[in-house]
């Protein structure tokens, strides 16, 4: 899969069949580990003969881990794939959801959908894809001048859109009463414990975001080559860029409003599997789905397991890591 | 037949005008050389040929149909576009890059066959860039990036190729080595060449005909001795220039003059003044 010269069919079924591999065994681990310790052979008896054996193990098991296991997988492959769809679309690696404040919209729009009491599906993931269609328009707006922006530019456009729904956030915690505070506060920092069994089913609606993302991987390729040349290899480039604009968007304010702002992810998953595979989308794609999930699952495992009381919210775990890696790859690419 | 033709096109980008009733047809097989200064709109009529703007007046025929009637991929495999600058944030492969060309033959999400690597092989060793094919784009030199590019519009094997100062920036080998390759194209395949350049001496070299476009208006179109002249030039571009006789078969040659040689000559510089 490090070959480059390989075709690509059997660099993809390599990639995606190791990618599987490393994906079940974080996810296995993720269902093995819990403040009751680790243990592997009960988790793997359990998963074969759920009605066997110990009942509060598989309460704890099919309850309260798989959802969260769950939730971290489909969290972390959105949230990778999100970055991987705006690299190629602002053509800059460092572009993600989170940095470009387009997490932060969806947050603002999920924080008022929930004060407004909207329902917990369809309601509040509505308000949050508004909020992220609205920073992304503030964001794309100065774009669409005659003189198209650098990336720079659209990178600081981005901070500071970032950095404004931050103010804005805060000010609606402020203004909330007493208790939602705590709770809006530890979701806000990427919290993967809130879902129930009976929520997971709503997890499936980011998978037609998948494939449609995935059937544009080529067009991406050519997207990465700047908008006339995209078109003129006969891209219909305006299509393709909305079409994964709102995919994106879509995908990640539903898993905003499931667990929060969760950073990072989108940067460094993609950016660790452009360096081993290579640019091409029809390898990415895939990659970062599988990648994504079994990042995500880690940290979190990370985040239950390293406090001995309680657990940290994932998205501390993310930042840990994933901010000195940004800062590293900002500094590699600047020499 | 006519491979390209463009009736009174006016484009605008806001309210600045790019080009105003330009019209201009290209035959079949024609190697083509648009000159003119900076900012006279070269760029966007190749663009406007292209599809790529869309123009506030006026028509593009390509094959004799309005370049609305294609589909962008059909126009992408009769036409294809040599820009003149490729981004390298996300280097791909010389052979990643070349087999692009195929896209436009290709479907979504689709792999490429024994027929589309057999393609990107024939323009990579038309354009000698085989031996690099391995080699990520932003690690090549600027003529080889310059030949991988062109391959990657000769895989799309088309009709009609434009290519945006594809010789700026080289050094002169490299130069002579991108119009020889265009003059193959031309010879080998038939493909109609339509070029802007800023080098006159080259225009003059290989065009068949050229277009000399000023303040936004097509000045003069016609073979290099009827437009290289020096009123025209001299007007045009606003500068003196001295055009003679090449010893290659006697087309223009045309060498701008320094200011020195025209007598006023530029004023001293004086100590610590800038």
């Amino acid at each position: 899969m490090f070959i480059r010269t390989q075709p690509l069919l059997p660099r993809l079924l390599m990639l995606t069949g190791s990618l599987s591999v490393i994906f079940a065994a974080c996810f296995l681990a993720g269902l093995a580990s819990g403040s009751s310790g680790f243990n592997l052979a009960e988790t793997w008896n359990l998963l074969r003969h759920p009605t066997l054996g110990d009942q509060t193990a598989g309460t704890i098991l099919f309850e309260i881990r798989l959802p969260r296991v769950t939730l971290a997988a489909v969290a972390g492959a959105t949230l990778a794939l999100g970055g991987l769809v705006f690299q190629a679309l602002l053509r800059n690696p460092l572009a993600e959801p989170y940095i470009l404040g387009i997490s932060g919209g969806s947050a603002i729009g999920a924080i008022l959908g929930m004060l407004a009491g909207f329902s917990t599906f369809p309601g509040v993931p509505l308000a949050a894809f508004g909020g992220s269609m609205l920073t992304l328009a503030l964001i794309l707006i100065p774009m669409t001048g005659r003189a198209p922006l650098g990336s720079d530019s659209l990178l600081l456009g981005g901070v500071m859109v970032n950095a404004f729904c931050g103010a804005v956030i805060m000010l609606l915690i402020s203004l909330s009463r007493g208790s939602q505070v705590q709770h809006i506060l530890f979701w806000l920092m990427g919290d993967l414990s809130r879902l129930t069994p009976d929520g997971l089913p709503v997890l499936t609606v980011v998978l037609p975001c998948f494939l449609v993302i995935f059937l544009l991987a080529r067009p991406m390729n050519l997207l990465l080559l700047g908008q006339e040349a995209a078109t003129s290899l006969g891209v219909n480039a305006r299509g393709v860029t909305l079409a994964l604009l709102l995919a994106t968007s879509f995908m990640v304010s539903l898993v905003v409003c499931q667990c929060g702002l969760i950073g990072f992810v989108g940067l460094v998953v993609p950016h660790v599997l452009r360096l081993l595979v290579g640019p091409d989308h029809r390898l990415l794609v895939p990659a970062s789905l599988l990648g994504g999930g079994a990042f995500l699952i880690l940290c979190d495992l990370l985040a239950r397991t390293i406090p001995s009381d309680g657990d940290l919210p994932v998205g501390i775990v993310t930042a840990l890591i994933g901010a000195p890696l940004f800062l590293f790859l900002l500094w590699r690419s600047a020499r | 037949m006519n491979a390209l033709s463009v009736s009174h096109l006016t484009c605008r980008y806001g309210k600045k005008t790019v080009l105003t009733d330009v019209s201009l047809t290209v035959t079949a097989g024609e190697f083509l050389v648009i000159i003119g200064p900076n900012g006279t709109g070269k760029t966007s009529l190749l663009k406007a040929m292209a599809g790529l703007i869309t123009p506030g007046a006026g028509t593009v025929s390509m094959f004799d149909r309005p370049i609305t009637g294609y589909s962008r991929r059909q126009l992408a495999r009769i036409l294809a576009i040599v820009p003149q600058q490729m981004p390298m944030d996300f280097p791909f492969t010389v052979e990643e890059t070349v087999i692009m060309g195929r896209s436009p033959m290709m479907g979504l999400a689709s792999f490429e066959g024994p027929v589309d690597l057999a393609a990107a092989r024939e323009a990579m060793a038309f354009t000698e860039v085989s031996h690099l094919a391995s080699q990520r784009v932003d690690q090549l030199s600027g003529g080889e990036r310059q030949r991988a590019v062109i391959a990657r519009a000769i895989c799309q094997q088309p009709r009609i190729i434009l290519l945006d100062e594809p010789t700026a920036s080289l050094d002169p080998a490299h130069q002579i080595r991108i119009m020889d390759l265009m003059e193959k194209l031309r010879r080998e395949h038939g493909v109609t060449v339509i070029m802007v350049s800023h080098d006159l001496n080259l225009a003059a070299l290989y065009g068949d005909r050229l277009l000399l476009l000023g303040n936004n208006r097509v000045e003069m179109t016609g073979p290099p001795v009827e437009v290289l002249t020096y009123e025209l030039l001299e007007r045009v571009y606003g500068c003196v220039l001295l055009v003679d006789k090449s010893p290659l078969g006697g087309v223009p040659r045309v060498t701008p003059v320094p200011s020195r040689h025209i007598g006023a000559r530029p004023a001293p510089l004086s100590a610590g003044k800038h």
